[in-house]
């Protein structure tokens, strides 16, 4: 349990996906600009992530790994994701329709989100069981999540400054990131003092 | 009809660079540039990939049914991704351990399905090749280019060799993730300085500024005109 709580933590806080393992900029630079926007696309990463998770760790561990297939795994990752949101998106479509309406203009953007093929990979990587890769995947999510909703606020105050001419736009947002990813680095030891 | 070939080539180099004009692959351009080693590596296993998809692609453009193209282009491009991780690993360990997880995530780097969509799957073979050849070079180009700025600023060195007096103060939040951002904002505002804002200011950045992007939810509109 106390192992889960730190994989978790870290995920969120001090190995954060966006700003210090640099996965899914695209989005966060993206799609940060209106709060509603980034929650919806937060809330669709995050259910992605969890269910590529699900479904990629018992197909590299009980198909690929026994027959000696290892390396087809980032050839195998990327169609079970791509399938996937196809997938989720036409159940949502047909089932939730509301949930469709929200979420479903993010989906397809999803599968070429470095963060989610990178999670189920570094899942491997890493050795985790079953149960600890949903949470390092729920971590990493949430991660994003709390990046994606800072970084919202940061860039609405942002709107109101005028920065030097060749500076505006892009520039400002990604030296504006480089001053938000500073404020995590004060996280670096507190998953390992958290059970002192 | 040389120099139209010439100018395919030399577009990706500088006048189009896919980092810092058309702002793609911005994860692994902020992610292994901590060491210029680490960004020439990337930037040319990069390369290698891109050059064989776009080849792959645009000598199967006329078979890939329009529909299901761009699971064809991941599924083309995850392949020769694969086989750059092997090379990588069997030969070059170092950068294997150095690039960790940005090695199989060339996969969804903008960049190659970009180029695929937006080139190969229009072009003869020649003209994709040199076009992936002048891209990824433009990117690696990039890469070093920031590689070198961190590693300078940040280690005080220059592929591992050590600068005199930086060496002794150097700054090493440079090669860290703050860094990272920083150098590049200030770099993409240096590219919007020198072009006086003509590079940038005709692709605001957005989702819509990502050919993905533009692919995705094509498919995704084709899909409900069907219906």
């Amino acid at each position: 349990m106390k192992q889960l709580v730190i994989i978790l933590m870290s995920a969120v806080l001090v190995n954060n996906f966006v700003l210090s393992k640099f996965m899914g900029i695209c989005p966060f630079l993206g799609v940060s600009k209106k709060l509603d926007s980034a929650m919806g696309m937060s809330v669709a990463v995050i259910f992605v992530m969890l269910m590529a998770t699900a479904a990629t760790w018992p197909i590299y561990t009980y198909l690929l790994l026994p027959n000696h297939l290892a390396y087809l795994q980032t050839v195998v990752f990327i169609l079970v994701i791509a399938a996937l949101v196809q997938l989720v998106e036409i159940i949502l479509k047909k089932y939730v329709p509301a949930l469709h309406k929200s979420l479903g203009v993010y989906l397809p953007l999803i599968t070429t989100n470095c963060a989610v093929l990178g999670v189920t990979i570094l899942n491997i990587d890493e050795e985790y069981n079953f149960i600890q890769s949903m949470v390092n995947s729920l971590g990493a999510g949430l991660g994003f999540m709390l990046a994606m909703f800072l970084f919202s606020g940061v860039r609405s105050k942002m709107e109101s400054c005028e920065p030097l001419k060749s500076f505006d736009g892009l520039p400002i947002t990604l030296i504006a990131a480089s001053i938000v990813s500073v404020s995590f680095m004060g996280f670096a030891g507190v998953v390992e003092g958290m059970f002192k | 009809m040389k120099n139209s070939k010439l100018s395919i080539f030399v577009k990706g180099l500088i006048k189009e660079n896919p980092v810092l004009v058309l702002v793609l692959g911005t994860c692994p351009t902020l992610a292994t540039t901590t060491m210029a080693k680490n960004g020439l590596g990337m930037g040319l296993a990069a390369t290698l990939v891109l050059v064989c998809s776009n080849m792959a692609i645009s000598a199967l453009r006329k078979i890939i049914p329009d529909k299901v193209r761009i699971p064809c282009y991941i599924t083309v491009i995850a392949g020769f991704v694969s086989v750059v991780q092997m090379l990588v690993k069997a030969y070059a360990r170092d950068l294997d351990s150095a690039l960790g997880i940005f090695l199989p995530l060339i996969v969804v780097n903008c960049i190659i399905l970009g180029r695929a969509e937006m080139f190969a799957s229009k072009n003869n073979i020649v003209d994709s090749a040199l076009d992936g050849l002048g891209m990824g070079l433009g990117f690696t180009l990039a890469l070093v280019a920031m590689g070198s700025i961190r590693e300078i600023f940040g280690a005080g060195q220059w592929f591992g060799m050590n600068i005199p007096v930086l060496y002794d103060y150097h700054l090493s939040i440079m090669t860290l993730a703050p860094g990272g951002f920083f150098v590049f904002g200030c770099l993409i505002a240096l590219v919007n300085k020198v072009t006086s804002g003509r590079a940038i200011k005709k692709k605001s950045f957005s989702c819509a500024g990502c050919p993905n992007a533009k692919a995705c939810l094509g498919e995704e509109s084709g899909k409900e005109d069907e219906e």
